[in-house]
């Protein structure tokens, strides 16, 4: 009986042994070399594997951050400037400061000042209503309103609201990854300058039809009346194809296009609500 | 014996509704709207200037490129303007808009009903003929017929097939034309034989339509021996290229490959009978026969419509706008294409218009696949459309390309049988583009 156990407890551990050794030199024949950094930037990273930065996931770019020669073009947009800042900091090089961006939805289309031509009755997903045909209402270029660019967001930054049918950016959420943007079949999202205090002005509309057929589709359309591209005396708009479009570089928030707009589609975000001016008001009163 | 492709298919109710209806003209319109773009391929470019008096069958817009097609006047009168307008899916496309006054035909046209069965063409002047009359197939695809007569150099046609399956439900177009052009057809049949330089014909109909193969027999033993009338099981999608091929020849025609890998060329009998026009009577292609038929419609009419017409006009002329109807289709339920503007014109390739009611067109709503694999069985390319649905929605591009989505023919079949309502097709056919797109990209070996 002795035997039996102390047999067992010896052949086990020369077993156990020679198995150790076999695993010890095969790890180290094998042996992968990584740069230690590489675990600690990715640490410091924000760890959402959105994708964002043009990686394909928070490990890829922290290779990418430890394997480049500059911080330049290199971007984190969840972690933004400070997470940048610390990237650099242990790597001990330096980083450019980004302006922050957010995601800015260009269509301003709501059920009332676009009204419904035809009813989709199809499977739920931009992408396969806009391989179909040109959408439910007559603007070619609208909001589809199904909800590619919800179900793209990681932060959940991004909602439709069922009385517009439209979708509305959480600008505290949004980190500016761009998933939205490539989501949206209709390229209606795009990035721009979060601005001073989240200020900031933009045409929401990219209807690019002569400024008759525009208007009949839609009631907040741009038309293309260079009346902004007038007024503005920094040079921030330009009008292309029937579409004015404000550089967010060059704008200096002085609000005076918004006034101008015949159809209101220059929104402004985050300004003081205007107060009515008193001529104005009697003049109408009159 | 009835024959049929080998994989997949499915049986939907035929609905053939308007089948007694003898083909009736429709009246000529105020204005026509003719699109530029009636073809596979770059749209045509317009040879009229606003103002202009054109004649019917005049061309007023001319092949641009290579996959391109003429295009004719469909009416008489003063050109109003050339502008973009929306076409069926509300996309803007250049139209010639043309406000008819009376209703006077090019001298050139052979108006008379006699049918002129002597071929004096030969091949290059069929094919020329042909081109210069801008007949496209009138299957769907609308590709230029001409350049399917002409195979590329190395490439030889042992076959020439004649579609007149007519598997899409409700359609009775070709059926009505099979019964009331026999003949045409069939000498239209000849002189593409004649342009590809083939001996042999065959041309496909359903058993559904019995008395149509009858008197295509008939006629057919009566001088045109060398087409052979093939009696085709009722089985959807059997009009589809490569199933006709498979059903009639036994030959599969390979991923990617085109019939004429396999040496047979595919036309439809509405081709066919353009193609007589064109040749023997000279007169191009600017009208068609257009099923306006649905259950909710008071009556189903079989139309001879000018390339043109709105499909507004062609509601009101069977007794207007029906209450219940939901769902405007330019086609059959399988595979036609929803009207989301009621304003867009008529192409050549319309074949039907069709109503249908808000039951009709239900879609129930997406469960969880049960792993049936109904739709396995019932893709005729033997592709497995759960599995590519799946992949479809996580956008993995590499298995979408492994499990040969690109050789999806968009009939619509597995959709049809799903009985959890999973959206196959809309899925599949997104990535089949995406897909494609790709193949296409990569430089050739």
């Amino acid at each position: 009986m002795t035997a039996t156990i102390i047999f067992t407890i010896a052949s086990l551990t020369v077993l156990g042994l020679v198995l150790a050794l076999i695993l010890y030199f095969t790890a180290q024949k094998f042996k992968v070399v990584e740069d230690p950094r590489i675990d600690d930037v990715e640490t410091i990273l924000p760890g959402a594997n959105c994708g964002g930065c043009g990686f394909t996931g928070c490990r890829s770019f922290a290779e990418g951050c430890v394997n480049a020669e500059s911080m330049d073009g290199l971007f984190c947009p969840v972690g933004g400037n400070d997470v940048m800042k610390r990237v650099a900091d242990y790597l001990g090089r330096s980083v450019a400061e980004m302006v922050p961006q957010v995601a800015v939805v260009r269509c301003n289309g709501n059920c009332d000042s676009r009204p419904k031509s035809n009813n989709y009755d199809g499977y739920t997903s931009c992408a396969v209503m806009a391989s179909l045909y040109a959408g439910d209402t007559d603007c070619r270029y609208g909001c589809l309103g199904q909800g590619d660019c919800e179900l793209s967001c990681d932060f959940d930054a991004i909602k439709m609201n069922p009385r517009t049918g439209l979708p509305e950016v959480d600008a505290d959420k949004c980190t500016a990854c761009g998933a939205c943007v490539k989501a949206c079949p209709k390229m209606i999202i795009e990035l721009r300058n979060k601005g001073p205090k989240g200020k900031r002005i933009f045409v929401s509309c990219i209807n690019k039809d002569k400024g008759g057929v525009a208007k009949k589709a839609c009631a907040v359309a741009c038309i293309g009346c260079t009346k902004c591209q007038k007024v503005c005396a920094y040079d921030a708009i330009t009008i292309s194809s029937n579409l004015a479009y404000i550089d967010y570089n060059k704008c200096k928030l002085c609000r005076k296009c918004v006034v101008e707009c015949p159809t209101n589609a220059i929104w402004e975000v985050n300004f003081p609500v205007r107060v009515p001016k008193k001529e104005v008001a009697e003049v109408e009163q009159h | 014996m009835s024959k049929t492709f080998r994989i997949g298919g499915i049986h939907p109710h035929d609905n053939k509704i308007s089948v007694n209806a003898a083909i009736e003209n429709f009246p000529v319109m105020e204005r026509a709207y003719i699109s530029m773009s009636q073809h596979l391929g770059a749209p045509a470019e317009p040879v009229v200037a606003k103002g202009d008096k054109v004649k019917t069958g005049q061309l007023i817009a001319k092949a641009n490129g290579f996959i391109s097609a003429n295009i004719h006047s469909s009416v008489s009168g003063t050109v109003n303007s050339i502008e973009m307008l929306p076409d069926l899916a509300g996309n803007l496309v250049q139209h010639v808009v043309v406000n008819v006054e009376g209703d006077e035909w090019m001298e050139s046209i052979d108006r008379t009903p006699e049918i002129n069965r002597v071929i004096k063409d030969s091949p290059q002047d069929i094919i020329a003929k042909i081109a210069e009359c801008g007949v496209v197939g009138l299957g769907g695809a609308a590709f230029p017929t001409h350049i399917k007569l002409s195979p590329p150099p190395g490439k030889k046609a042992e076959f020439l097939l004649v579609n007149g399956a007519e598997c899409e439900p409700y359609l009775t177009s070709d059926y009505r034309i099979m019964l009331e052009n026999t003949e045409e057809i069939l000498i239209g049949v000849k002189l593409m034989m004649s342009a590809l330089g083939v001996k042999r014909a065959y041309l496909g109909i359903e058993e559904n339509k019995p008395q149509a193969i009858k008197k295509m027999k008939e006629i057919a033993s009566k001088g045109y021996q060398e087409i052979k009338i093939v009696s085709l099981k009722k089985r959807y999608p059997q009009g589809g290229e490569k199933q006709l091929i498979d059903a009639i020849t036994g030959r599969q025609v390979p991923s990617m490959g085109l019939p004429i890998d396999v040496g047979v060329v595919v036309q439809n009998v509405g081709t066919a009978l353009a193609v007589y026009e064109a040749v023997q009577k000279n007169k191009p292609l600017f009208e068609g026969v257009v099923t306006v038929t649905g259950k909710c419609m008071p009556e189903q009419r079989n139309f001879r419509m000018r390339v043109g017409t709105t499909f507004e006009s062609m509601i009101f002329a069977v007794g207007g706008f029906p209450k219940d109807a939901e769902k405007l289709v330019s086609g059959g339920p399988m595979m036609g294409k929803a009207v989301s503007r009621i304003e867009a014109a008529s192409v050549k390739s319309t074949s039907a218009l069709l109503l249908l009611t808000e039951e009709e067109t239900k879609r129930g709503e997406e469960a969880n696949c049960i792993r049936c694999a109904k739709c396995v069985d019932a893709c005729p390319m033997g592709l497995e459309p759960y599995l590519l649905n799946r992949l479809s929605r996580a956008n993995r591009i590499e298995d979408l390309e492994a499990n040969m989505v690109h050789d999806c023919i968009e009939c619509g079949s597995c959709l049809y049988v799903c009985p959890a309502d999973i959206p196959l097709l809309d899925t599949i056919r997104l990535s089949k583009t995406k897909v494609l797109k790709i193949i296409r990209s990569r430089p050739k070996k």
